[in-house]
């Protein structure tokens, strides 16, 4: 083979047999929910790690009428969310947006938008670790078996010595769940800030671990509940102070370093709500300050 | 057209375009249990596979799968039909199954001779592809589950009666158990195997 | 005040740009070519070949020059590539017995059918930096013998011979050898699979182990049967012309390692084996992959499983660099997300640790 002849690419990139062997693995991920599909992940153009699970999975939905929005930490504008945007928009010429309304896929690492999915949606997640029980039990082969005979107890055990040591679960993110009262389940490393979101969500929640070769399912309407105990029942973060920009309170807030003082702001995570809220006239205790800076 | 010829004619006009389309309608439909969908599809299987199951057989298989299909679909064209234009292999043994067409007005086979996956990986069970009369004007079965808010109706023509009940003898080796695509005409159903079936009360 | 951090695309499109400058370097030189590197850095070629499961020295080539010398990024660029092309079908088995070879070295006989060819070794050259290499002086040919026309006996047919070593073992009736860049992964795995992870693991990982073998971690007292180096033929079987034509001729380096074996209720006492088998001229590896094949075959003796290289688990999860480098790379991805979530946890139990303190001072001064 020379190498001027270098190959043209399919529609999404991925080959049309690799398509339906995702297709295939997407559906009985949805059949079973929770239960991770092994699928033979492809080698992507980009690395392991780095959102390959989350791209074969779109790649196998996407379709011309598709509208798609990628993002990372909540962002549309974080690089690698702005990667794999382009790589869409190459590979399959698809409309994209950074508009959580207008899309109809959402592919996303770490966050789920706070404006609620609706029934048309998709939200596509990026997995590291599909495995909830990876950490106590690194063996596949025992954590398969474990998923067989519903045998959860070990997960149970770690975040009551959580409790017993720290006086919280000290698990804050990738925060276990169980899905219709059977498989427990990584909910990706999300905050677990957004683990509510997840339960009886009208959109359908597809996650895909390219490098571990897992696909998983959390079709609408199901219910998603986070591990917890009577005594110490599961809650979700608070933060004290509205965001900086928009205002908006009850959203997930990243925290910026301002200066070497000390100096600290808080604005939120999910860009689109921010700016959206923004459009609308709402303002937070710094955004006014800017705008009359301009 | 002899049956030589029908093997090689009749696959989608735009495989690539054709099958995202059919895959995202089943997609939906099996994340919305009684939801209907509409795979109007191109392509023109040898009878009496009707096209919608014929283009769901083009979207989900290849040589990596193998296809259980009814006497009367055995003897057709369609055993050929599917290794020239998907690649798949026909397999008598229902336990080795991926996928199992059924034509409209086959006697619905017992679902537990079907590959059910294990505890393991109950991935590894056999979807079912049955084409029935009809959505409406059957006995009212009320479905709950995943992908249902509170629940659906539908009302199936060409199911046998019993099917509650082997449905929910299906249900009950959860996660193991098969899954079920509904074809009528261009229309279609899918019963995932969380999802309850029962006779409407009147 | 506060502007959100934006541009995103203007920064990756800029960072593109200055990695281009960087990979050309100085423009008053010539650009290194193609040709050039396949001629004169050979090796790393075969191991971009060996590891992206790719035989193609161009393409090899071009990922080395593209990825700056990065051997881990040139893989990664080949095996992206591999990974979209069709498959045409599966070739036989090639058949390192009728190698045409270039090297073979034996370290269990002093003298053998087809005898010990040096071949174009690193190992008996003194490790003296070369200063004739800094100017490009002329280089004699190398010699060459008549073709001796005597096969290259394998060591393994020799011992076979005698009954003293295993055989090649049989797979089950209608068994297709198994693919794992097309199959999903799944515990305990047939040594097809097995082996095939190994010839596409990382060279670094698979010597650290089968050395860590050799110094105790799951010893298997390993002799170098062989190792040999040359060109075998590639074939097709063609159903439809009921024979198989010739694809050509591959480089490929094979390793047999013997190892001791005391016998079992089942086999006789007799000597096993670890295989090796990797594209190109890669002695290292080929040597190292059979010291991990051996020791990954622990159970199938009933030998005690005590050691890191014996664990399949552990060895094939974490042999690919491709996989390994994504993910350990992909802690420099934003991950501030999470961070505030456990920066939320540890304020809080910081202040929960601060207030029992404060309670807890009286107590302690009473």
């Amino acid at each position: 083979m020379s190498t001027a002849d270098l190959a043209t690419y399919n529609f999404a990139y991925l080959d049309e047999q690799t398509k339906r062997m995702i297709r295939r693995a997407i559906l009985k991920a949805i059949a079973i929910p929770g239960y991770q599909v092994p699928f033979a992940s492809r080698e992507m153009p980009m690395p392991y790690g780095w959102g390959t699970g989350g791209v074969q999975v779109t790649a196998a939905i996407l379709g011309p009428k598709d509208v798609l929005k990628v993002i990372d930490q909540g962002a549309d504008d974080t690089t690698n969310a702005v990667s794999i945007r382009a790589f869409f928009q190459k590979v399959a010429d698809v409309a994209v947006t950074t508009k959580t309304r207008e899309a109809t896929i959402i592919q996303t690492r770490h966050r789920i938008p706070e404006e609620k999915l609706t029934a048309g949606q998709t939200l596509v997640y990026q997995v590291p670790i599909p495995e909830p029980l990876r950490f106590l039990e690194p063996r596949e082969t025992e954590t398969r078996k474990m998923h067989a005979l519903e045998e959860y107890g070990l997960m149970h055990v770690k975040l009551y010595e959580d409790i017993a040591r720290n006086g919280h679960i000290a698990t804050t993110y990738a925060y276990p769940v169980k899905v219709e009262g059977r498989y427990v389940m990584d909910p990706s490393p999300t905050p677990k800030f957004d683990n509510p979101k997840m339960h009886m969500s009208e959109a359908l929640q597809l996650f895909g671990a390219g490098r571990e070769k897992r696909i998983y399912a959390v079709p609408p309407f199901t219910e998603v509940v986070s591990l917890d105990f009577e005594d110490h029942p599961f809650e979700i973060q608070t933060f004290d102070r509205p965001c900086a920009l928009c205002g908006a309170e009850n959203v997930y807030l990243d925290e910026v370093v301002l200066d070497d003082k000390g100096g600290r702001m808080f604005v939120c995570s999910d860009t689109d709500h921010c700016e959206e809220r923004c459009a609308g006239g709402h303002r937070g205790s710094l955004a006014y300050d800017k705008e009359a800076a301009e | 057209m002899t049956t030589d010829t029908l093997a090689f004619a009749g696959g989608f006009d735009q495989p690539v375009f054709e099958a995202q389309a059919a895959f995202r309608t089943l997609m939906d439909c099996m994340a919305r249990p009684g939801t209907i969908g509409r795979i109007d599809a191109t392509v023109v299987p040898p009878a009496p596979l009707n096209a919608t199951a014929g283009a769901i057989a083009l979207t989900l298989c290849d040589h990596d799968t193998t296809v259980w299909l009814t006497p009367a679909l055995s003897r057709s064209a369609l055993p050929g039909w599917l290794a020239f234009n998907a690649g798949a292999t026909v397999t008598d043994e229902r336990q080795n199954a991926r996928f199992a067409f059924v034509e409209k007005g086959a006697m619905l086979p017992n679902l537990s001779l079907f590959a059910q996956g294990t505890q393991e990986y109950p991935d590894r069970s056999t979807t079912l592809v049955v084409e029935i009369d009809a959505f409406e004007g059957g006995r009212p079965l009320v479905l709950k589950g995943p992908g249902i808010r509170t629940e659906a109706e539908i009302a199936p023509v060409g199911l046998p009666d019993m099917f509650p009940h082997f449905w929910s003898e299906n249900r009950q080796n959860f996660p193991r158990g098969v899954d079920l695509i509904l074809v009528a005409g261009a229309r279609i159903l899918c019963l995932p195997r969380t999802t309850i079936v029962s006779v409407k009360e009147a | 005040m506060y502007v959100a951090v934006k541009g995103g695309e203007a920064a990756i499109s800029n960072a593109h740009r200055l990695l281009a400058d960087r990979r050309r370097g100085d423009r008053s030189l010539p650009a290194i070519g193609i040709e050039q590197i396949v001629a004169q850095l050979g090796l790393a070629v075969d191991r971009v070949m060996a590891e992206a499961s790719l035989y193609d020295r161009s393409l090899a080539a071009l990922a080395v020059r593209q990825a700056r010398g990065d051997m881990i990024e040139a893989i990664f660029i080949l095996r992206a590539y591999r990974t979209t092309l069709p498959r045409f079908g599966y070739s036989k088995p090639v058949e390192t017995g009728d190698m045409r070879v270039e090297r073979r070295v034996s370290a269990t006989y002093k003298d053998l059918p087809g005898g010990q060819l040096l071949g174009p070794t690193f190992d008996y050259t003194h490790r003296l930096l070369d200063p004739s290499l800094l100017t490009d002086e002329a280089v004699e040919a190398p010699l060459e013998r008549e073709e001796a026309g005597e096969p290259v006996m394998r060591v393994s047919d020799i011992l076979a011979g005698e009954g003293l070593v295993e055989d090649d073992g049989s797979l089950p009736d209608g068994h297709v050898a198994g693919d794992l860049t097309r199959e999903p992964l799944e515990f305990p795995m047939a040594r097809d699979l097995r082996l095939q992870a190994l010839a596409r693991g990382d060279e670094g990982f698979l010597l650290a182990l089968g050395y860590s073998t050799q110094r105790g971690y799951a010893r298997t007292h390993p002799f170098v049967g062989e190792v040999r180096i040359g060109e075998v033929e590639v074939e097709l079987d063609m159903p439809e012309l009921g024979f198989s034509v010739s694809l050509g001729r591959i480089q490929v380096t094979e390793c047999q390692m013997i190892a001791q074996f005391k016998g079992s209720a089942k086999n006789p006492p007799q000597f096993t084996r670890g295989y090796g088998l990797v594209f190109g001229q890669s002695e290292r590896k080929a040597m190292a992959m059979s010291l991990v094949d051996r020791a990954l075959r622990a159970e199938e003796f009933g030998e005690d499983i005590v050691a890191p290289a014996q664990d399949e688990e552990f060895v094939i999860s974490h042999s690919d660099n491709v996989q390994a480098t994504g993910f350990v790379e992909h802690l420099k991805l934003p991950h501030y997300v999470d961070f505030q979530a456990e920066l939320d946890l540890v304020r809080r139990m910081r202040r929960e640790y601060e207030a029992a303190q404060n309670i807890d001072l009286p107590e302690a001064a009473e």
